[in-house]
């Protein structure tokens, strides 16, 4: 356990409204619960398609991770967000179907280096500025989905949790049984991968170095 | 004092997320001024949590939402599947304890009689006085003439008390007596109801 895992934890934050519905549901009103989850749906959706790289299957695994949470919504004792908890449920889904569909994975050997050495960026493509409308072309969002493919579970797991849905290094440390430590530096690491893998096809190239081979990671 | 670009790197999630030490924030501020990779690194990470964070990154398929409520429609929390669980348990349990009940209540009501030869009487007017001799198998109103006791000890019960017992009716005085009543029934009333 590392020094910082001794802070105190934040106070558990449902707002009032989500406190209300979810109350309604557990006392039997089964109606108002598509409402409680209606603006996490896309969030979960990304989960379980981080994990299943398939549309299909993320959207069968983030619809049973919901009625699932249904089933079970009276052990929703308000420890954590709801939408904390959703997402628990439906990364435990995915990851299920992704054992099940595949056995367990092997993760490449570059998966276990030394997470202390530092990650040395290998590419210095000027990435200076990203439109936000760059994503409303079909391109970019499928070479940004690869490149999440592309990285190795334990690393996307972490960049899904953190920079997807937003949640803080204390819950993402919590929810994958590891220290905050260790969810930093695998944070750190996901970014800087990310931006070897992209930065040379979104920037203008300054001090781009030449691509890689097809199917070669640049660590 | 931040020495080489690797101190940058090692750094760069925490300068974006203002999680350092003023101090260090400042020697990389420094050093960033002069160092045109790090510039880089930094930026293109920024892009990045930019670019993912964006929620239109993940289209959801189309129709999505419809079915998430079409499932959720037909769904039951489990403390209601569990409720109805346990009912049909309780119920499934009810109808084996209460048929055991039954099945005992009634064969003490109407046990095998006595004479395999007999059919079982149908129901006798309450209070109907009748005699069982020991060890015989029928059950005769008093004045009949077929009672075959032979110097056994004779019992006097009601028609209900003998039935109950297992004894059969003597078809002659009790036949006698049925067509008796039948008749005072048709002459007091005019008709008899079957």
């Amino acid at each position: 356990m590392d020094a910082t895992s001794s802070v105190e934890k934040p106070p558990a934050k449902v707002d009032a409204r989500e406190e209300e519905l979810i109350r309604r549901v557990q006392n039997g009103e089964r109606d108002v619960f598509y409402e409680l989850v209606q603006p996490y749906e896309r969030r979960l959706y990304a989960v379980a398609f981080a994990i299943l790289h398939n549309q299909h299957d993320a959207e069968d695994a983030a619809q049973e991770a919901v009625l699932k949470a249904f089933k079970n919504i009276r052990q929703f004792r308000f420890e954590a967000r709801f939408s904390t908890w959703l997402i628990q449920i439906t990364m435990n889904e995915a990851r299920m179907r992704r054992r099940k569909e595949h056995g367990e994975i092997m993760e490449p050997i570059g998966e276990y280096r030394e997470e202390d050495g530092t990650y040395t960026p290998r590419d210095f493509a000027d990435w200076r500025e990203i439109p936000s409308e760059s994503l409303e072309r079909t391109e970019v969002r499928k070479l940004l989905l690869e490149a999440l493919a592309s990285l190795g579970a334990k690393y996307r797991e972490i960049f899904i949790l953190r920079d997807v849905n937003h949640l803080s290094i204390e819950e993402v440390s919590e929810m994958l049984g590891i220290s905050r430590a260790s969810v930093k530096t695998r944070l750190l690491r996901a970014r800087l991968m990310l931006r070897d893998l992209l930065a040379p096809k979104m920037s203008s190239g300054w001090f781009s170095t030449p691509s890689l081979p097809k199917g070669e990671k640049p660590w | 004092m931040v020495e080489s670009c690797e101190q940058v790197w090692r750094e760069v999630s925490n300068y974006i997320e203002n999680d350092l030490d003023p101090a260090l924030r400042t020697e990389i501020d420094e050093h960033l001024r002069q160092c045109p990779k790090c510039r880089s690194v930094l930026e293109g990470t920024r892009n990045i949590i930019q670019l993912y964070g964006d929620e239109r990154l993940f289209d959801m398929p189309l129709g999505f939402s419809w079915r998430l409520r079409h499932k959720l429609a037909g769904a039951r929390p489990t403390w209601q599947s569990v409720g109805f669980g346990w009912l049909a348990a309780a119920a499934a349990m009810m109808l084996i304890v209460g048929g055991f009940v039954l099945a005992n209540s009634s064969s003490r009501a109407q046990p095998a009689v006595i004479s395999h030869m007999a059919a079982p009487a149908k129901p006798l007017p309450e209070g109907l006085m009748v005699v069982v001799a020991e060890h015989g198998k029928l059950f005769h109103l008093a004045e009949c003439t077929y009672i075959h006791a032979e110097g056994r000890p004779v019992r006097t019960m009601t028609a209900q008390e003998a039935l109950r017992e297992g004894y059969v009716p003597c078809v002659r005085c009790l036949g006698e007596y049925v067509v008796k009543v039948a008749l005072n029934f048709v002459r007091k009333y005019g008709f008899i109801s079957v």
